[in-house]
């Protein structure tokens, strides 16, 4: 309880306005390049292999005639859209940008540099975070959308290579029963798993006390959080936005 | 100048700081002295804002500094330049970077004469030329010099140094010790430098404060400092056996 009013104590000060506004965006800039583009690379890669195993393991267990052979499109569209790209893909980024984000404000915090901010007068928390949750919001849901684009390619490919359906199945399979609404569900959660990996994470760097190896634990601590955050988030906006 | 008035600090119940009264000269090179544990970087972090004191008062030029929000501190931060132990330098920006950062955050200085700023100050820390380094590729020295020349940039009122001499040989640990008596004439700023190193007591000692179980237990000057008989200043100057044959020597002397 008292790391939740910590944590919210926190995002009083990371939400004020900027310094200087021309200072913030060339931060956010940064962050873009740093938590956005650095990690397409990561995300195609999952994206395609994790499209193809559903596509094809879907395939695999489809022994019945009576289904019709779209449905591993479907299936394949739907498993990525609602879950696999949001949810998997924000857990693997809590992975890569949560550790990443607790080290570097961590050694700050423990190499004085949060302190020489403060004395300057800067507020430490707005200069630091403010663009690194700003990217994130920003940048997360053109992820998704990738990995979503990604995941059907790369079901579309193994299914073709391996001779288990059709272009022309495949593609109906995923225009079959397809909603508009559930990509609007899927960048909403991507947005608060976004702001949620980017601000715990902070937090986690922000607050470490030590050397080096309470850096370590810190950068641990805010994966596990962060995805553990990402996990009970997701559960509840499925229970407020699908229900 | 810059008073603490009677400055109470604990952590957890247990007091580090007890009824710490004390002045800072302006145009001075203060000091802030005493063995490990005892307050001295506590007393520094609750002058400048780093930890929030329990009790007392903390005025900077008569305005009370420990009363104001994060925003009305701010402002008096802007007249305050800190020398980090470690130098505190931003890893990810060059030597100009770090120099230049409080002009960009808080002048409103063109490109140009932001660069002259970083230049002079550059120059006034023997660093002319070394701009595009990064602090990594600098030397424990070189580095407390950035860190000097970062914390001049703004032309602050009050300069706080935490041990700009700890890991620094004694050469270099003199340069530092000068550079920053020189700064603190020709600006005329309230210099307050928390240190160990007896060299510097000696050297740059205008006025000295000595903190002993958490509190303001000697007050004088690099010549007072010698010369004192208070047992606790003795075991603290005289803690080497170099150091003690020196004081036998001028006792006997006084004799």
């Amino acid at each position: 309880m008292r790391n939740i009013g910590k944590y919210i104590l926190m995002l009083k000060d990371v939400f004020t306005r900027p310094n200087k506004w021309r200072v913030f965006f060339e931060r956010l800039l940064e962050e873009l390049i740093g938590i956005g583009i650095n990690s397409l690379p990561i995300v195609a890669l999952m994206s395609t292999f994790i499209g193809g195993v559903i596509a094809l393991q879907t395939a695999s267990n489809m022994s019945s005639p009576l289904l019709p052979a779209y449905t591993v499109g479907y299936i394949t569209q739907s498993s990525t859209i609602l879950e696999f790209s949001p949810t998997i893909i924000s857990l693997i980024l809590a992975g890569k940008i949560g550790s990443n984000i607790a080290s570097e404000i961590g050694t700050m915090r423990v190499t004085e540099q949060i302190d020489a901010l403060e004395i300057m007068g800067v507020n430490s928390l707005n200069f630091l975070v403010l663009p690194k949750i700003t990217a994130a919001v920003l940048f997360f849901p053109i992820l998704v959308i990738f990995s979503m684009a990604l995941s059907m390619l790369g079901g579309w490919i193994s299914l073709v290579v391996s001779n288990l359906s059709t272009t022309e199945e495949y593609v109906l399979g995923l225009r079959a029963f397809f909603d508009p609404f559930n990509i609007k569900y899927a960048l909403t959660k991507t947005i608060v798993f976004g702001f949620l990996i980017v601000s715990v994470s902070s937090y986690y760097g922000y607050y470490v006390k030590g050397g080096s190896l309470d850096v370590g634990r810190a950068s641990t601590q805010a994966v596990v959080s962060s995805s553990v955050t990402i996990l009970i988030a997701n559960f509840l906006l499925t229970q407020m936005i699908l229900l | 100048m810059i008073e603490v008035i009677n400055v109470n600090k604990s952590f957890g119940g247990n007091p580090v700081l007890k009824d710490v009264s004390a002045k800072f000269e302006k145009g001075k090179v203060n000091l802030i002295i005493g063995q490990s544990g005892q307050g001295k970087s506590v007393l520094a972090k609750c002058m400048v804002g780093l930890h929030e004191v329990d009790t007392g008062e903390i005025l900077y030029d008569g305005r009370d500094f420990t009363h104001l929000d994060r925003h009305e501190r701010s402002k008096i931060r802007q007249e305050i330049g800190m020398l980090f132990q470690g130098a505190a330098l931003f890893d990810s920006m060059t030597v100009e970077g770090n120099v230049m950062f409080p002009l960009i955050m808080f002048t409103k200085m063109t490109k140009g004469e932001m660069q002259k700023r970083v230049d002079f100050c550059l120059e006034r820390v023997n660093l002319s030329g070394r701009n595009k380094l990064f602090p990594s590729e600098c030397s424990g020295g070189m580095q407390k010099r950035i860190g000097i020349a970062r914390a001049i940039s703004m032309n602050p009122k009050y300069l706080f140094c935490d041990e700009p001499n700890s890991g620094l040989d004694p050469q270099t640990s003199i340069l530092i010790d000068g550079l920053i008596k020189d700064i603190t004439a020709e600006y005329q700023m309230t210099t307050v430098v928390i240190t160990h190193d007896m060299n510097s007591v000696i050297e740059i000692g205008d006025n000295i404060i000595f903190i002993y179980k958490g509190q303001n237990w000697w007050q004088g000057n690099s010549g007072t400092i010698i010369t004192t008989d208070n047992q606790e200043i003795g075991n603290f100057v005289y803690a080497s056996e170099f150091m003690k044959e020196i004081r036998v020597s001028m006792q006997e002397k006084r004799r």
